[in-house]
């Protein structure tokens, strides 16, 4: 066993783990916050994303060995402690982002992500970005127009809303 | 996944000395290969040395007409460095095409290059522009380095500490990609300096190789239709579900080709 700690969303964690475990696992199992999803379990999907030391990882191919002493936030960090959404979140409600919502969590972290790096990407730059997190529900149309939207708010403060016609 | 040690080594010598201790220890770089390969237990190390946050080893930087890039810097780092867009900007292109974003956070050069993939894209940069491994026992060329399937000159034990790449007048690399996985079924490195040229090809072979005969054609016409009549023998090729011998072998020349214009625009 290995003694870890880093800090989730904010807060210093620690835990006795097996080598091979997984940060998601981890983050799920350990910490008990489930809002990160195993989808593929083969860095595939992109439904484990957290931010690790501030960018996009997969939760699922990095050992919270590794982790030790990092800064991870998950889907649970996003949000302000009175509930108010983070622009993100809030452009995925507005512009459908998504069905089922079990990439959703993924979906988010990544798309905070692409908007704190190219804060201008234009429908092509956001579709190639988003080539690591797969969704089979909404054919993605929804999730482009949100992380287009949600990078917006994230820069303006103001979330532009989507014609409902 | 097996259970294994999990040491993190704070120096090449440190990680060097525990790769020697162990049974059978495994270097951990990004683990962007090595994590999957151990869930699917397709691999079982008694001891996975982590390397990924020594501080010598990370970091990009020109020194006349070389670029030299550190083993444990990541393919994110290449595509988004001011150095590698100015000085190679097919490198940074190649590095921008290697997973996906999240990938392309972890993923590492050395890591790439020590597990010599087929289908990888860093071999085909380092052939193709000529490139010298640096480790911590000697410098080895890229013609010497990948010697077969997942197979490289490294010795137990040795460790990649850079890549140095000779900085070319021009150079091109552009990929067919395979549409779920994104690795390369056949992606080709061209580079022109003065009168040398070299053609590295990833993806279609056991390992990434040259095209003498276009390296010669293109030395005395350096345009696409130079090369459009040559053809590389199927016979050498990989075959699979995904792509026959002969599809890779007319892949070879219409990505090199393409690889030629790329680096004339």
């Amino acid at each position: 066993m290995a003694k870890i700690s880093m800090t989730v969303n904010g807060k210093t964690v620690s835990g006795d783990v097996e080598p091979r475990t997984l940060l998601v696992q981890f983050i799920r199992e350990h910490l008990g916050m489930t809002g990160t999803h195993v989808g593929c379990d083969t860095s595939q999907c992109g439904a484990c994303n957290v931010h690790y030391n501030g960018e996009a990882v997969k939760s699922c191919t990095i050992l919270a060995v590794q982790a030790d002493g990092s800064d991870v936030v998950t889907i649970e960090g996003l949000a302000k402690p009175d509930g108010t959404l983070h622009p993100m979140q809030a452009a995925f409600r507005e512009y459908h982002g998504l069905q089922c919502g079990y990439c959703t969590p993924g979906m988010v972290m990544v798309a905070v992500d692409i908007a704190r790096r190219l804060p201008c990407a234009d429908e092509a730059t956001v579709r190639e970005e988003l080539y690591g997190n797969i969704c089979r529900c909404t054919g993605y149309q929804g999730i482009v127009e949100a992380v287009m939207a949600g990078s917006e708010a994230m820069q303006t403060g103001v979330l532009p809303l989507k014609d409902h016609h | 996944m097996y259970n294994f040690e999990y040491r993190r080594a704070q120096s090449v010598a440190e990680a060097a000395k525990l790769i020697k201790e162990a049974d059978d220890g495994k270097i951990l770089a990004g683990g962007m290969t090595l994590i999957p390969t151990l869930k699917q237990r397709l691999a079982q190390p008694s001891d996975l040395i982590d390397i990924g946050k020594i501080a010598e080893l990370k970091g990009i930087s020109v020194s006349g007409k070389t670029l030299t890039i550190k083993a444990m810097t990541r393919h994110f780092d290449v595509h988004s460095s001011p150095e590698v867009k100015k000085a190679i900007p097919a490198l940074a292109v190649l590095a921008g095409g290697i997973g996906d974003p999240s990938v392309r956070h972890r993923g590492t050069i050395g890591g790439s290059t020590a597990n010599a993939d087929p289908a990888a894209d860093y071999p085909a940069g380092i052939v193709g522009l000529g490139a010298t491994i640096e480790t911590n026992k000697r410098k080895i060329a890229a013609d010497d380095f990948f010697t077969g399937l997942f197979e490289t000159a490294l010795e137990p034990g040795e460790l990649i500490i850079a890549v140095h790449f000779p900085i070319p007048d021009k150079a091109g690399y552009l990929k067919f990609a395979h549409l779920a996985s994104g690795y390369a079924t056949c992606g080709v490195m061209v580079s022109k300096t003065g009168n040398q040229v070299r053609v590295g090809v990833t993806g279609a072979g056991p390992n990434a190789f040259r095209v003498p005969e276009m390296e010669a054609a293109l030395a005395k016409t350096f345009t696409p239709d130079a090369i459009a009549n040559i053809k590389y023998p199927a016979d050498e090729l990989l075959s699979d579900m995904h792509a026959s011998a002969e599809y890779r072998a007319h892949l070879v020349t219409v990505i090199a080709k393409r690889a030629v214009a790329a680096a004339l625009a």
